[in-house]
């Protein structure tokens, strides 16, 4: 499979293998700008022998830690996502996705290279809880306050935030160690959508939602778009993407391989996965 | 590579910022009021949180420190025999154990603000800032839990309210602007170096002892050299504690007065053999330790909170933006 995609990379992006160039549109309004991105991040407990004597040594000779391995993650990607659009990331396993994600929200800062965004990207991640021994309610408005709203704004927005979320009876009122995943990603992209962001990315929240929230939480995203923001979204559901995106990229080992209209690109990866 | 200007200027011409940039530190002391009541909340909801698991619940907000005493009198006061150091041994314990187990927990738990709210920082942007000052908040409530029961004891004690008690409030303050400081300073240190917090219960203790918290440092200060004793009362781990104890406590306003009086005597009395002249010696230098500590200690304490907070706010927000990488 790797194999196919390799030879998909040469078939349709520039001949020495390169990332496809980019094309700057003067009319439209940019939000994020990526240019030659490189992110390097540090992995701890990636092994070595565990005994004092070891960790002694290690230090009296400056060495590193061995437990501590460098992952070259993303290696130089250029884009720009402009105002209104819904961007889907694809690419297998491992490819960069979440770490690209991670970079434009600004939690991972850049080795080389830059991103540029305008106002506050906001990330929603697969770990669901925000504070696991709290109860639901007050995620909500810690989670509201937390992303700068006033108490009274809180109040206001608490209710359609519960109705969003759409839990079960009572559950609002258990810690939220008690909610299974769907329901605690549900809750996070409620409280998230609360507030209006400049842009949003998604890191496979939706996934574990079922039928009935994923249409919600399109028409969300819908609204969040037209709301002059942009939003990026990463799946692994090729459907999801279909239904919410007006583009997709294309990532493979930290690298972009195709950028382009969604039906396209995921043609294009469908046909070089073999799915 | 294809004609376009660099993309790093094409953003500068719309306007765009780096995203991992931090903001300027007027811009983030805005933000960080703007979420003075996410802090409150936030802090709120833990405390309540904290001991949801245990029984007794609640109740351990003051258990957990009269246990804490208990232990210190046990051990100092009747083991040690520190008791006569004042007149009235466990009041003047008690308000030690509780404004310096105050700092203690401050610092402790502020080591671990940001690691364990790493979903949190991942997830929403905010100031960071806002996670150590949660955290000392916390302490806070937990302190007006001990409070509490100080003033029962107090009360148990024939220790009646004056009008001095009004300083602790002041004295409270500054001493929460102090914790916040080094809570800033260890929340940096430990989000990159998370051994910190195996190191600090020693520190921590070791400042316990040395800060006269399980016995007056007055009655040691013969025993030590001029420089150290300095130290010793200039430390911020006493400062706060003092003043308390001479705000709260007539008997140990009192006792030091007494013991002033009595090293004043004794300077004055000089002597004629070498035994005499060393004891007057000392009672002269305990006797300007005493008169100078009076006049310092308020300033101490002023000081020391606004250099914490000053210093811990500034270094905190140097790395504002690296703090969601784990």
């Amino acid at each position: 499979m790797a194999d196919a995609v390799k030879e998909k990379v040469k078939v349709s992006s520039a001949p020495d293998g390169s990332a496809p160039p980019v094309v700057i549109d003067p009319n439209r309004e940019p939000i994020v700008v990526v240019d030659d991105l490189h992110i390097i991040y540090r992995v701890y407990g990636a092994g070595g022998k565990g005994n004092a004597n070891n960790a002694l040594m290690r230090i009296v000779r400056r060495q590193n830690r061995p437990s501590m391995k460098e992952v070259h993650a993303i290696r130089g990607m250029s884009f720009v996502a402009y105002k209104g659009d819904a961007v889907g990331v694809i690419g297998t396993n491992g490819s960069g996705k979440s770490t690209l994600l991670k970079a434009i929200a600004g939690l991972l800062p850049p080795q080389q290279g830059g991103v540029y965004t305008a106002g506050q990207p906001s990330l929603l991640g697969v770990n669901a809880a925000l504070m696991n021994d709290l109860t639901g309610e007050r995620n909500i408005v810690l989670g509201c306050l937390a992303m700068g709203m006033g108490p009274d704004e809180v109040k206001a927005k608490y209710d359609e935030v519960v109705k969003f979320a759409g839990l079960k009876d009572g559950f609002i009122q258990l810690p939220m160690r008690a909610y299974s995943s769907g329901m605690g990603s549900r809750l996070r992209f409620a409280i998230a959508a609360a507030k209006s962001h400049d842009v949003l990315l998604i890191d496979e929240a939706l996934a574990t939602g079922d039928a009935k929230f994923r249409r919600k939480s399109k028409a969300k995203i819908d609204e969040l778009r037209k709301e002059a923001g942009a939003v990026f979204l990463v799946a692994h559901q090729l459907d999801s993407i279909r239904e919410m995106c007006n583009r997709v990229l294309w990532v493979d080992e930290g690298r972009l391989v195709m950028d382009g209209d969604t039906d396209t690109v995921v043609d294009a990866y469908v046909e070089a996965t073999g799915k | 590579m294809n004609g376009n200007p660099p993309l790093a200027e094409f953003a500068a011409r719309h306007g765009l910022k780096q995203s991992a940039a931090r903001p300027p530190i007027g811009e983030y002391i805005r933000q960080l009021w703007q979420r003075r009541h996410f802090i409150w909340a936030f802090a709120s909801a833990k405390s309540v949180a904290m001991y949801t698991e245990s029984r007794l619940g609640q109740l351990w907000q003051v258990l957990t420190p009269l246990l804490n005493a208990l232990v210190y009198y046990l051990i100092f006061g009747l083991l040690l025999g520190r008791s006569g150091d004042v007149t009235k041994y466990i009041p003047f314990l008690v308000t030690g154990i509780f404004l310096f187990h105050f700092t203690q927990r401050s610092v402790t738990s502020g080591a671990k603000s940001v690691q364990t709210s790493m979903s949190l920082i991942r997830a929403l942007h905010f100031p960071r800032a806002t996670l150590p000052f949660s955290y000392t908040i916390v302490e806070l409530q937990q302190l007006f839990a001990a409070m509490g029961v100080l003033l029962v004891i107090m009360l148990g004690f024939q220790e009646w309210p004056t009008w001095q008690w009004i300083l602790i409030i002041p004295i409270l303050l500054l001493q929460l602007m102090f914790n916040i400081g080094v809570s800033l300073v260890v929340a940096r240190i430990g989000a990159f170096v998370p051994d910190l917090s195996q190191l600090l219960p020693f520190v921590l203790r070791t400042w316990l002892y040395f800060s006269g918290i399980m016995f007056s440092m007055y009655a040691l200060a013969s025993k030590v050299p001029t420089w150290a004793m300095r130290i010793m009362e200039a430390n911020p781990g006493s400062v706060y504690v003092e003043l308390s104890r001479r705000a709260l406590m007539g008997s140990y306003r009192h006792d030091l007065h007494t013991m002033t009086v009595k090293y004043a005597e004794q300077c004055a009395a000089g002597g004629t053999t070498h035994k005499q002249l060393v004891k007057a010696a000392n009672a002269c230098k305990m006797h300007s330790e005493l008169v100078s500590t009076n006049h310092m200690i308020w300033i101490y304490a002023v000081g020391w909170a606004v250099v914490a907070f000053a210093v811990g706010f500034w270094y905190f927000h140097r790395a504002e933006e690296r703090y969601g990488r784990g």
